[in-house]
């Protein structure tokens, strides 16, 4: 690791006041991905501004079904959350897949989403979920946010601040992990409001996470695993790697999105 | 036996201070005014060394020195040796390149270090390692071993034409041949062993220290041998003589092959301390270790197995290019020759055997022994062969086996090696039991039922360890003896110490060397402390690799009690006035058979050194040393039988059974034996599902460098295993001890393919079997 300058912010707009005042500042969340990359030199930001301490991005607040969970809430805490499992419990056992303990208990959601790692679980949760990303400044719909790999609509100091969603009539999650990583090699969120069908996918995508069409058509007659027999996705757009082909990928996407859906079914 | 003897299930005495985070590790060492070392390393594959530039570095903060391998040479030290002469089939030695501890004028491998920096601490160093600026004027390189044998190859070493090191062949070609062309049936397989990182939980490291006032050097480093590490330093590499080297390999957390070598990072950390005038520590991190440790396997067969027709076997013909990366490591020769096609016979009666290896230089990390070492190969292949064979034969692959198997000793292969003792049929029949065979086809129709493919496999596989004898290795070619030393030493209050040849990096040691003890004197093992792993203490040894310790290790410490004893009772009966044929000692005491009398263990030993009363002429002390060569290598074998099911849509494999049933030998510790077993099979299974190393074929670079791309078992990977024993004791050593250090990752791969590919229909399958490699031959299968 490189040598870096460690501050450790009191609230959101300090946090903004620091990394505007360090050369190439980095925000720290959870610090699952970014920690690693410093450690293996492949990231050198000359200021750290630990966000883990700012009381106003933790908590999860359920009304309803009208769900937000803060920026700083960790993996564990999602998925260990009663309320949040009752009235959305597919996002609850999204987050207890997450990595491994240590990283549930230090990985944040707001993190995740602000890395946007093109195999990491929340974007499709999130994206399906047709969640909104709040920010210091603004409000942004996941349509917009997820703008491709390691890529999303934050500017230059904006600091996510809570993600915000309506919970659905039915939602699952389905992941297929990489073998070594355990980070998702294909994993698809469904969720269904009403004759709306939303169905996202993570990690296969060669451009980040990105919506299903034809599995939402699909589903969106008969939201049912047997309403996919038949149903294929193009390899086109998907990525190809040494743990998966394009095409095992796309078979993955189909094979995922059932049991999404099943899963949906409970 | 005794609560704590011979066969006693023992909790290990190490454990304590492994689990507790209080073992001693060489990155736990601090010596006065150590220093911080980093390598600069390749970052090409392939690449001439025009330039070095050190300026900008040395002017970095807190930086002592930067030094490079001209400088390395000036001061006289050797290149890296390999330690074992292969010779090619036209008699010709084997064509090796030059390796230098830091490259000068060509770097061969992605990692080939080239220069070292020494700073105040560890960022200091790496920083400064960043700033040595390097002009490469960058080759063509070449990963994979068929690739480099081709024509037009780029060229590695001058020494080896054509990137070939050795063209080698063990049996009779004419006979194979003249079998194949009368058989009633060949089966004919190209069998891929891919290649592995050995990744031990410690990565390596060595702290150098040149002591100037006494012009004398120490190394602590992580190694399975510190005696051949001095020695080799000292013969060859001209570090220092030998009485003015010590080595030292504190707790070692483990090493499967990997710390028998030695690397060029402890002989530079040595010269440069002497160098810098500072103690140079240098520790890998992971992506060090993944692309310097030597690899394990990497070899590519084409094999054809002949049968008559009765099922009968009459003849195995392979043909194998071995991998062995840009270097050739200490041992790497051995690893596909007398390691690898001696045991091509595995369990059956093969009237003709012929192998030809080829070993050839690439442009990736060097490549030598790993858990197995040469036996996994070759069981991998046989047993691939043999189950595939019983497919086109339409014969059950048991009753296959069966018939081929060796069933009367000692016999005789084709390949050099004489079975001194074995019952195939007893282990294969036990985990058939054990496994429930004879269910499995309604265990499959269930699991079709709930759209799952179930497979049921088999491997009987053969290994060797305790490579032996001295003499026969070194007609081989071995530039070592492989026996061991052990020193057993009685303390005046009777307390004992080990002092041995072999070092535990996780085997076990301390419990089960004390174990013999206590069966030898009815001791308690509290009482008994085992030396080991550092030249100073212990004078010679050969260290542990090849499942060794057991079989040769601690035959040589039974040398040494067995002489202890015998003065033992010569002072006891003097003491008692008996005659010494009637002394026994048992429970901590010496006793007069048949009587009452009795003396305590610790009486005898303080009679032996206060010396005030012993039998006429007898020196004082109580303490004895023994050498033992083995007469012969010793013969593990067992049977075992994976079930997996395979999940169509996904191509994921899931064990759901996996049966052990090997033949040990004599057992001391069988906790720790089982230990063993489980251990080897984690591994076999990571070879046979998860390990795939992957270099990008045009640049060079290792894809799989981290733990994000390189897949090690996890716990929720592999099943429960049921493991048991049958044992013949060996006949060769005093024990009756054979081993069972590597015999899980030897004969687990073969097992777990075998039912892979019954499962899906098609024997087009090579490891790693990783969902999408299984969903994919999965997708072209055709139903055998």
């Amino acid at each position: 690791m490189y040598q870096t300058n460690y501050h450790r912010a009191s609230s959101v707009d300090d946090a903004v006041k620091l990394l505007k005042s360090s050369d190439d500042g980095k925000l720290l969340a959870g610090g699952m991905t970014l920690i690693a990359a410093m450690k293996t030199r492949l990231a050198a930001p000359s200021d750290l501004i630990d966000l883990r301490h700012v009381g106003e991005l933790k908590g999860i607040s359920v009304a309803g079904k009208e769900v937000t969970i803060a920026a700083g809430t960790t993996h564990a805490e999602v998925a260990a959350h009663g309320e949040l499992a009752r009235a959305c419990h597919a996002i609850c056992h999204l987050a207890s897949h997450i990595g491994d303990p240590h990283v549930r208990h230090m990985g944040t959601i707001g993190g995740s989403i602000a890395n946007n790692d093109p195999a990491a679980d929340y974007p499709a949760g999130l994206l399906a979920l047709g969640a909104t990303i709040v920010t210091n400044s603004r409000e942004i719909a996941a349509d917009d946010y997820f703008t491709g790999m390691f890529e999303t609509a934050l500017e230059e100091g904006e600091v996510v601040t809570a993600v915000k969603f309506t919970a659905p009539d039915q939602c699952g999650y389905a992941k297929f992990p990489n073998p070594a990583s355990r980070y998702a090699l294909t994993g698809v969120f469904v969720a269904r409001r009403g004759g709306e069908v939303r169905v996202a996918v993570t990690g296969a995508g060669d451009d980040g996470v990105f919506r299903a069409t034809a599995i939402e058509e699909a589903l969106a007659g008969s939201f049912d695993p047997s309403a996919l027999e038949g149903v294929s996705v193009s390899a086109d757009d998907l990525m190809s790697d040494i743990h998966a082909s394009a095409d095992y990928r796309a078979n993955l996407v189909v094979v995922m999105a059932k049991r999404a859906v099943a899963a949906a079914k409970g | 036996m005794g609560i704590e003897g011979i066969g006693a299930r023992v909790a290990r005495k190490e454990d304590r201070r492994f689990v507790t985070g209080a073992g001693r590790y060489v990155d736990d060492m601090v010596v006065p005014g150590m220093k911080h070392a980093a390598f600069v390393r390749s970052p090409h594959a392939h690449a001439r060394i025009k330039g070095i530039d050190v300026t900008a570095a040395q002017a970095m903060p807190g930086v002592i020195a930067v030094l490079g391998g001209r400088e390395l040479q000036a001061d006289g030290i050797g290149n890296l040796i390999c330690g074992w002469m292969i010779h090619s089939k036209d008699g010709s030695p084997m064509n090796m390149g030059a390796w230098s501890p830091l490259a000068t004028e060509t770097v061969r491998y992605v990692g080939d270090a080239v220069a070292i920096v020494v700073a105040e601490t560890k960022g200091q160093a790496r920083d400064a390692a960043e700033a040595v600026e390097i002009d490469y004027e960058e080759l063509p390189a070449v990963t994979e071993a068929v690739a480099a044998l081709e024509a037009g190859a780029p060229q590695i070493h001058p020494e080896a034409n054509g990137n070939l090191i050795y063209d080698w062949e063990i049996g009779e070609a004419k006979a194979v041949d003249e079998a194949i062309s009368r058989a009633a049936h060949v089966t004919r397989m190209r069998i891929v062993n891919n290649r592995l990182v050995p990744n031990a939980m410690e990565p390596r490291a060595a702290l150098g220290h040149y002591d100037k006032a006494e012009d004398h050097y120490t190394c602590w480093t992580t190694s399975q041998n510190p005696h051949v590490a001095r020695l080799v330093m000292s013969a060859f590499y001209n570090v220092a003589p030998e009485n003015k080297l010590r080595v030292i390999a504190p707790d070692v957390g483990g090493g499967f092959g990997s710390k028998i070598y030695i690397y060029p990072e402890e002989i530079v950390c040595l010269w440069a301390s002497k160098k810098s005038g500072v103690p140079v520590k240098w520790v890998a991190d992971r992506t060090e270790s993944f692309l310097t440790d030597a690899h394990g396997r990497d070899h590519v067969s084409e094999v054809q197995m002949a049968f008559d027709a009765d099922n009968r076997m009459t003849a195995l013909k392979v043909d194998t290019i071995a991998n062995f990366g840009a270097y050739m490591s200490l041992f790497s020769s051995a690893v596909p020759t007398y390691l690898y096609a001696t045991l091509l016979s595995g369990q059956y009666v093969i009237p003709a055997i012929h192998a030809n290896v080829r070993a050839v230089y690439t442009n990736t990390a060097p490549v030598d022994a790993y858990r197995g070492a040469g036996r996994p190969e070759a069981t991998y292949l046989l047993e691939r062969i043999v189950e595939t064979a019983a497919r086109e034969l339409g014969v059950p692959p048991a009753e296959l086996r069966r018939k081929n198997f060796i069933r009367e000793f000692p016999y005789q292969t084709p390949v050099i090696m004489n079975y001194d003792a074995g019952d195939y049929e007893a282990s294969l029949s036990a985990a058939m039991e054990a496994a429930d065979y004879a269910g499995f086809e309604k265990r499959r129709d269930e699991a079709k039922a709930r759209g799952k493919l179930r497979g049921i496999g088999m491997s009987c596989y053969i290994e060797a360890c305790g490579i032996a004898p001295s003499a026969a290795v070194g007609s081989l070619g071995a530039g070592v003896g492989l026996w061991e030393s052990a020193e057993v030493r009685v303390n005046a209050a009777g307390t004992i110490e080990v002092l041995t040849g072999s070092h535990s990096h996780g085997q076990g040691h301390e419990t089960t060397f004390a174990q013999l003890v206590s069966d030898r004197f009815g001791v308690g093992i509290d009482t008994v402390n085992i030396v080991h792993g550092d030249t100073d203490k212990v004078q010679m040894g050969m260290g542990t690799y090849g499942s060794r310790s057991g079989a040769v290790g601690m035959s040589a410490i039974v040398k040494a009690l067995d002489k202890v004893e015998k003065k033992a009772k010569k002072i006891a009966a003097h003491l008692m006035e008996a005659d010494e044929g009637d002394i026994v000692i048992e429970n901590g005491e010496c006793k007069v058979a048949g009587t009452d009398k009795t003396v305590p263990w610790f009486q005898v030993a303080l009679a032996a050194y206060t010396a005030h009363n012993l039998p006429e002429g007898m020196e004082p002390g109580l303490k004895e040393g023994a050498f033992y060569d083995p007469s012969n290598f010793t013969f593990p074998a067992g049977c075992y039988i994976c079930e997996v099911e395979v999940d169509p849509d996904t191509g994921k494999t899931e064990i759901v059974q996996f049966v052990a049933a090997d033949d040990f030998g004599n057992i001391i510790n069988p906790m720790i034996v089982e230990g063993q077993v489980h251990g080897g099979i984690a591994q076999g299974v990571g070879q046979a599902l998860l390990e795939g190393t992957r270099y990008d074929p045009g640049s060079g670079q290792l894809v799989t460098a981290s733990y994000m791309d390189y897949t090690m078992p996890r716990a929720d990977d592999l099943p429960s295993f049921q493991v048991s024993t049958s044992n013949t004791p060996c006949p060769g050593n005093p024990l009756g001890i054979k081993g069972c250090g590597e015999a899980g990752a030897i004969g687990s791969p073969p097992a777990v393919i075998n039912a892979i590919t019954d499962a899906i229909g098609t024997n087009d399958l090579t490891m790693p079997a990783t969902p999408q490699a299984v969903w994919s031959a999965l997708k072209s299968a055709t139903r055998h």
